[in-house]
């Protein structure tokens, strides 16, 4: 034992440092590992991290305005906006050279989508501009101010160029802020008018619904696990196919399905019509509002509950019931004293599967929601798929992904993330 | 026994038994009866293990006592009451688990607070009375931690503080050392025992190491197939099994198989398979003819001539095999066809070391050799 009274690094046999000896002797380990979990890392990439990572860079990216109408947007940048006149005669001339090139391009259309999300109407002044200006001699024309004007008199209104120079910079809070249901007004930042307001409702009311998707799955799941855990392993798995029997069918069907039982003519209706539970003049409203979302969802995402909640409860060993018991404790106070607190962990597990899963989920609002059960993930699908605005449905996407983390921060302090067990 | 008057009570014998089973059966499937026909009376301080195999029904019966299950027939009384009809929680038994099951997320304090607060005890009290069952089992210092922080042996301890933290009459202990090795679970069998007698604590321990059974017990049930094979101090039980099953089960044994020839008052005279004659105590056996097991212990063969009893049978043997032991030696000898008969001579000076291959001749005083069912 040299090594010991020796003062410096340990050294290996051969006299290299011990240290650079093992991590020589584990390198060929590492590499093989790295080569195992590399095409899914690959995959996982270029189909997930990348495009993510675009769409998150989409919500703040804002190039159109500046790339479209350079010269326009050097031209205003002395222009205060403040002033209540009209720019000068030289940023109509740019925006004449401007729209030009742009309609010859066929991209002020473009730009005209860009900047009608932020101010409405701004859209048809450029269509209808584009195609008159091409005609024009930008040497001999002049002055543009009255011709622009005379096309549309959009171009009269200063809230246009306001507009265009609020939205003229490479990035843009922009999306963001029509986000949170707020826009950059002649002072910075403020809040959208009430009837312009949707954002925030929608996000809340997402929140809401999937803390209550998560309770009534807790209260549903728990008795199952416990009775799952408590039989015989034969009898558990019998009765744990049918925990899992759901992911064998299609969510679409399964969705579907409640449309049929909960419908106002639907199969649960009728039953309570024909118990005489409920008049036939009032039968109960059980889908397209968040009731039907909230029944729908439940059902789906329960097993997510069950079986982190089940794994915990079996290693939980009996005889701590059985203990707490020999101890004078009567069966409720030995279960929620003794046993309750040791299935926290798969409470755990499950909610946050559980909460994740329904703050993103989509096709089941969207089918079984109406308009007063959808979430926000079905506006961003819109945003996506039909109105094309990409910037605003990755800024919501950012906002959601956001929250998730801040919830899951959240819960890391209150409860600790070690102490979720899936297992 | 005092008269009072009384017409005779006609189980007057058990005036004074603290915990009774008068014919308990008990079945899980309507089939097989795990318990069957169980009858035991125990007095109040008194040490009794229940030892057997696994699968003799032995822990089951703790559990009937205990109140986890429900005995299918007969009667369970703890100091006169029966018993069968009382929730666990309220037969105020202390019970010591075999995994311990210390609850995983409250303190060691925490642990044994929790039956004086299901018991609506003041702060206070509590703290004192908590205190003090920690100093008991030298664990004072330990309040703070959680189990999964202590050893097995420290667990251990502390499972046992907790099932005497509230004063309980009877303490139940199911196999509670079985998860410790062999140093620290003799240290424990004295703490134990020493702990029980000086609280004067009725214990029913439970375990399959005969061992433990004979070193902790004022008495020893021996349980079979259901059934107490035998209930007796260990002296009693080690020297005078009264099956065949006890004495196999109990300590190391010797047996020979043979036939009755005739008895004579506490005399048998016993042939072996092999023709061969040799006396016994008759212990279980009553007609000349029947078949029986002769039980004899190791250390109560004799092989020097000089200290063989005049005119007993004696057997011839052969030397197989010899192992140096330290404090004994023990021998292993061919005797009336059997090769596994062992002898345990103790190391002195004067003792003679058998070489394999010797052909020896040995005996036993006839009361050692017991004459048991076949």
């Amino acid at each position: 034992m040299s090594d010991i009274t020796q003062s410096g690094p340990v050294l290996a046999a051969d006299g290299t440092p011990l240290k650079r000896s093992l991590s020589r002797a584990l390198r060929m380990q590492k590499l093989r590992a790295l080569m195992l979990i590399a095409p899914l890392l690959l995959f996982i990439l270029v189909t997930f991290i990348l495009p993510v990572g675009d769409m998150l860079f989409r919500s703040v990216e804002n190039g159109i305005v500046r790339d479209t109408l350079p010269r326009t947007v050097e031209a205003l940048a002395d222009w205060d906006p403040a002033s209540g006149e009209l720019p000068e005669e030289a940023v109509f001339a740019a925006m004449a050279a401007d729209l030009q090139i742009a309609a010859e391009e066929k991209t002020h259309t473009k730009v005209a989508k860009r900047l009608n999300y932020e101010n409405p109407g701004v859209s048809s002044v450029f269509r209808k501009s584009g195609r008159k200006v091409s005609k024009w001699d930008l040497a001999t024309d002049g002055p543009f101010r009255e011709k622009l004007i005379d096309i549309d008199k959009g171009w009269g209104d200063i809230e246009l160029w306001r507009t265009i120079k609020t939205y003229s910079g490479q990035i843009t809070s922009g999306y963001f802020l029509n986000a949170v249901d707020m826009q950059l007004g002649a002072e910075g930042p403020e809040i959208r008018p009430e009837n312009e307001r949707i954002y925030n409702t929608m996000l809340i009311r997402t929140m809401r619904m999937s803390l209550i998707i998560t309770f009534s799955c807790i209260l549903l799941g728990y008795p199952v696990a416990w009775i799952l855990a408590n039989l015989p392993a034969r009898k558990a798995n019998l009765l744990l196919i049918l925990v899992l029997l759901p992911f064998w069918t299609s969510l679409l069907v399964r969705t579907s399905a409640w449309k049929i039982l909960l419908q106002q003519q639907g199969v649960i209706n009728d039953t309570l019509v024909w118990i005489g539970l409920v008049d036939d003049a009032n039968r109960l409203v059980l889908i397209n509002n968040e009731l039907g979302t909230i029944i729908a969802m439940t059902h789906i995402l329960l097993p997510f509950m069950i079986l982190p909640m089940y794994s915990v409860m079996q290693t939980i060993n009996p005889s701590y019931l059985r203990a707490a018991k020999s101890l004078g404790a009567t069966d409720w106070t030995a279960f929620w004293r003794v046993y309750f607190p040791q299935t926290v962990p798969g409470i755990g597990a499950g909610s946050i599967l559980v909460f994740i899963l329904a703050v993103g989920y989509y096709i089941t609002p969207a089918l079984v929601g109406g308009t007063k059960g959808t979430f926000i993930s079905n506006l961003i699908a819109y945003h996506i798929s039909t109105s094309g605005n990409w910037g605003l449905g990755a800024a919501l996407g950012a906002i959601l992904l956001a929250v998730v983390l801040l919830l899951y921060w959240v819960y890391d302090k209150v409860v600790g993330i070690d102490n979720v067990k899936l297992g | 026994m005092t008269n009072y008057g009384e017409p005779a009570l006609a189980d007057a014998s058990n005036v004074d038994a603290f915990v009774e089973f008068e014919r308990v059966q008990k079945s899980y499937d309507g089939e097989n009866l795990v318990v069957k026909d169980l009858n035991l009376t125990m007095p109040k301080g008194e040490f009794l293990t229940m030892l057997g195999p696994s699968g003799s029904g032995k822990t089951t019966c703790l559990m009937m006592l205990a109140g986890f299950e429900t005995a299918t027939h007969g009667d369970i009384r703890l100091d006169g009451t029966s018993i069968n009809n009382i929730p666990p929680h309220k037969r105020g038994i202390g019970m010591v688990f075999q995994n311990y099951a210390l609850f995983p997320h409250m303190t060691i304090a925490e642990n044994l607070s929790f039956p004086l607060e299901v018991r609506k005890m003041g702060k206070s009290e509590r703290e004192e009375k908590v205190k003090r069952a920690l100093d008991m089992v030298e664990m004072g210092a330990f309040g703070g931690r959680r189990p999964a922080q202590l050893s097995g042996g420290q667990q251990q301890r502390i499972a046992l503080a907790r099932a005497l933290v509230f004063e309980p009459e009877l303490v139940l202990m199911d196999e509670p050392l079985g998860a410790l090795d062999k140093q620290l679970r003799e240290k424990m069998q004295f703490e134990i025992t020493h702990l029980a007698h000086r609280l004067g604590i009725t214990v029913v321990y439970v375990t399959h190491d005969q061992t433990e059974a004979l070193t902790m017990s004022d008495r020893v049930a021996v349980f079979d197939d259901g059934r107490i094979q035998q209930i007796a101090p260990p002296d009693q039980l080690y020297e005078s099994p009264e099956n065949s099953f006890v004495a196999q089960f109990i300590g190391e044994n010797n047996t020979l198989e043979g036939t009755l020839k005739e008895i004579k008052g506490d005399r048998a005279l016993v042939q072996l398979d092999d023709g061969e004659l040799i006396d016994c105590k008759p212990v279980n056996v009553s007609k000349p003819g029947e078949r029986t097991r002769v039980s004899i212990r190791p250390e109560r063969v004799e092989y020097n001539k000089n200290r063989l009893q005049a005119g007993v049978h004696t057997l011839k043997a052969e030397v197989l095999e010899f192992i140096y032991m330290g404090d004994i030696f023990r021998t292993r000898l061919r005797v009336a066809g059997n090769d596994e008969f062992i002898i345990k001579t103790r190391n002195a000076p004067d003792q003679v070391r058998l070489q394999p291959g010797q052909q020896i001749e040995i005996g036993w005083l006839p009361d050692d050799c017991r004459a048991l069912d076949a």
